[in-house]
This record gives structure tokens, sequence and C-alpha cells, in this order.
């Protein structure tokens, strides 16, 4: 098969799948009003699909930020944080965030998909051992992929799996990093993350947690799960991402490991590539304040989880096993799937769909998310409109 | 030597017709991807289960160079005799 052949059987079974005319993927948005609410073609719709989990892209001061950098320092760094590109913004979040964790450092990246990258490539090479849950994000499997390292993966959230191929690697599990993620981005579930650090102390191995979808949304003060645990002293390295709780884009590594800063000569996806906008770095600065003063943001965000999970659930929704911010609804076939979704788009609500392979153990999602700012009204038209396409799909 | 490698066929056949479904023919030359249409994530799940039976560590890098029955056999075969 030719280099191009291929790319014409990945499209003849993205056709096979999906109908002519129905862009599920890459739905183009005409025109963005607020948090929860924008315009796909000439309808109206509601977002209830984003990682918007705070509402704070448009928060005032996170804009009024963004635009005053803009003016004091230019639309790009056009540089690596290693050559012109740290400015005193980026070092300023790095500190910020090493505050919130306290922690000893911070490394900022350009993407939450290279802080993964960067930092797991950084910490482990050739000869060493990354032990994953196996239903790890991709970009934790590319960041695998990258450090050389041989990948080994554990049966998803089962810790008991975890110390079973730990005791198998015998000694070389001094030399392994675990991974988990403190909440699943397609179920929605929390890693068991006190059975995971007994483990990781007990073989003596190194873990890092990607708080990519837990920031903002776990802990009194919005750390993640390492705050709802109590664990945060016993987690060895954290990365997460400004594109969801924190409404911009980039992401960050915190750890008491004075090794951290290290990372900075080593590692690929942090040197090679352009530091963040002033812009970005302004934005998330202020947002970061907003997080972490959010208690009652974190409160209405919850609310509005826990109605919208016991409502799908009466309705006879199959859901992933716990209430979180992310409610994805779990449908046998891929039709069904699309069904429901376009369904919902109908009726103008705007949701994720996720189809296998990229799913957990070949389900099809229709994927929702939950946000603070989604008001009651917009939470009640949500749960009527699934009532009414219950019976559609599931006839 | 060879009546161990025999052996994790034999295992590794019996996984394999679980996935693909008992009526399909697997012969150490089958193509996993192409003819039994074990995907991505199926194959990666599939490993953990051997890894199980064999009680052996295999990392997923080294699929890169499996391709039919056969091969995957030979390489759960080397992992498990290094062990021993
Ligand atoms: C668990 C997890 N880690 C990392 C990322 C990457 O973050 P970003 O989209 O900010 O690059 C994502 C989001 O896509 C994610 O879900």
């Amino acid at each position: 098969m030719s280099l191009l052949d291929k790319l014409d059987a990945v499209a003849a079974a993205r056709k096979a799948l999906l109908p002519e005319g129905v862009e599920v993927f890459g739905t183009p948005i005409e025109e963005v009003y607020s948090s929860t609410e924008a315009r796909i073609g000439d309808q109206r719709i509601l977002f209830l699909g984003t990682n918007n989990y705070l509402g704070l892209t448009f928060a005032q001061e996170c804009r009024d930020a963004a635009q005053e950098a803009i003016r004091s320092e230019g639309t790009g760094t056009t540089g690596s944080r290693m050559a012109n590109g740290s400015y005193s913004g980026h070092r300023a979040l790095e500190r910020e965030f090493a505050e919130f964790y306290q922690c000893r450092s911070c490394i900022v990246f350009t993407t939450g998909y290279q802080a993964n990258l960067a930092t797991i490539s950084g910490l482990a090479g050739p000869g060493d051992i990354v032990l994953i849950d196996g239903d790890s994000h991709a970009s934790i499997y590319d960041g695998c992929r990258l450090s050389g390292a041989e990948i080994i993966r554990f049966r998803h959230n089962d810790a008991a799996d975890l110390e079973k191929r730990l005791r198998r690697l015998g000694k070389r599990s001094r030399s392994t990093l675990i991974i988990a993620e403190g909440i699943y981005s397609m179920l929605g579930d929390r890693a068991p993350l006190a059975n995971i650090v007994k483990v990781k102390d007990a073989y003596n191995s190194t873990l890092l947690l990607d708080e990519a979808h837990s920031l903002g949304v776990l802990g009194e003060t919005g750390q993640g799960l390492v705050e709802e645990t109590g664990l945060l002293d016993r987690v060895d390295f954290i990365t997460g991402t400004f594109s969801k709780s924190l409404g911009g884009i980039g992401g960050y590594c915190v750890s008491n490991h004075p090794q951290l800063d290290q990372l900075r000569y080593v590692s690929r996806p942090y040197i090679f590539t352009a530091s963040p906008t002033p812009a970005t770095i302004a934005s998330t600065r202020a947002a970061l304040r907003l997080l972490r003063e959010g208690v009652e943001l974190r409160r209405q965000l919850w609310r509005n989880v826990h109605q919208l999970y016991s409502q799908l659930k009466e309705l006879g929704y199959r859901l992933g096993p716990e209430p979180s911010p992310v409610i994805a609804t779990i449908l046998e076939t891929p039709q069904q799937a699309l069904a429901l979704w376009k369904g919902l788009l109908e009726h103008g609500i705007y949701v994720n769909l996720v189809l296998p392979p990229a799913t957990p153990e070949g389900n099809s999602l229709v994927r929702c998310s939950v946000s603070a700012v989604h008001t009651t009204e917009q939470m009640n038209h949500v749960g009527k409109t699934f009532a009414k396409l219950r019976e559609t799909i599931f006839q | 030597m060879l009546n161990d490698y025999n052996d994790v066929l034999q295992k590794l056949c019996h996984h394999l017709k679980q996935l693909a479904g008992s009526e399909v023919e697997i012969t150490p030359q089958t193509d996993l991807i192409n003819e039994l249409a074990i995907d991505s994530v199926k194959l990666l799940n599939l490993i953990m289960e051997i890894e199980d039976e064999f009680d052996i560590s295999v990392p997923i890098n080294a699929l890169a160079d499996v391709q039919t029955v056969h091969e995957l056999a030979n390489l759960i075969h080397r992992i498990k005799s290094q062990k021993q």
C-alpha cells in the first residue's frame, strides 16, 4: 500500500461508519456567544461537550489580562523557553503553580499534550519501564513511545493488577514510572489513588499523575485528586493542562523532586517548540487565581453534575461508574450513539461523539461535560431532551 | 524448546479464537490485524491476558515487529525462555 493509499483506506473506513453530510468530527462552530452558547450553521446551540468546567473562557479578569498582555508584550514569543521565549510571565506562572501545589518547582509547557510528552520522555528512557493504565490518554502513550522506555499496561483502575505487574518486574520496578490520571476523560472515573500510592511505595517506583480533567474540579482549592484524597505528598510528579478548567491552552508539571528542572535541558517537547503566547500566560495566571478561590464555582459544578447524572440514570441510560463533570452515556452500537448525538444537536445541544477504537472496551460514547456556569434552565432543557430521545434511541 | 514453543502457540491460538470467533481457522501464518481483524486496542488487551497466562512482561513496543500469529508466539516464547 502506498503512502497515500493508507489515508484513502482511513477515509473509506470513516465513510462506512458515518453517513454522508454529517460533520460529526470537527463540527464548524461559526460564532461563540459565551462559555456555554454558540452557533453551528444557523442554529443556536448549548455547549455540553467542552472541557470548560468552571466556565472561565469568558471570565472578565482573564480576558482583560490577555488583552493587556497583547498590548504590552505582543502576540507571540517567537521562540523556545530555552532561547528567547522565557518572559517574566512564564516564570511567574511557574512560581504560582509551584506555590499552589506547595511544591519545589514547576515547568510550564506549550500544551497539555506536550506537558505529558515532555515529562514522560524526560523522566524515562531506554532501559526504563513505563507502567501505564490501559485507558491512558493518547498524550501518555505518545510520551511513552518518545521516551524509548519499555511500555507495559495495567488493567484500568486496578491497583491489584498494577501490583502483579510490578512484582513480575523484580528489581526493575525501581526504574519504573507508573502513570495514572485523576479523572479519566472517557468515562469520568477517578483513579484509586490511595491504593496506587501504596503499591508504588512498596515497589520503590515513581508515580506520575495527570490531573488534566481534575484540576479545578476536585479538592477544596481545586488541586485535583491529590487534594481530594490528601495524597499530594505521595505523588512524585503531577501534570495538567490549562485547556480545560483554566480556559486557555498550555500545560504544566509540578514536583518536589529537584531533578524536575533538568527536564529543561533534556526534554525535546519543551526545547523544540515555541513558548506560550503572553496572552495565554496572562489569562492563565488570572484563571488560576479564580480557580483557587472558586469554591462556589465548584459547588455549582457538582450540583449540575449530580442533577444530570441522576436524571440520566433514572431514564435508564448506561453511564460511567461515578458522577463526574465528564458524564458519558454508553451505547451498544455506533449507530445508536450517532442517533443520540444527532437528536441532541437537533434540540440545540452539542456534545462529543466518541467511537471505537478511541473508546474503552469498544463501546460508543455520547460524552457530555458539565460546567459550573450551565444555568438551571439549561440543565433542565438537557434533562428533558434526553428523556424525549430515549424512546427513539432504544425502540 | 520446540515443545515449549508449541505450547505457547496452542495457548495463544486459544486466546485468539476467543477474540476472532471459533469458526475462524488460525495458522501460524495468519495475519493478526488483516485476517483476524484484531484491532490495535484488542491486541493490547490480548497482551495483558498473555502476560497473566505466562506470568511474563511483554512490552508493547515489541509489537511493532509482530504481524502474524507465529511472530507473536515467537515473541512470547523468547521472553518466557529469558525468564527461566
Ligand atoms: C488526560 C489528558 N491529558 C492530557 C491532555 C492534553 O491536553 P491539551 O489538550 O491541553 O493539550 C488531555 C486533553 O486532551 C487529556 O484528556
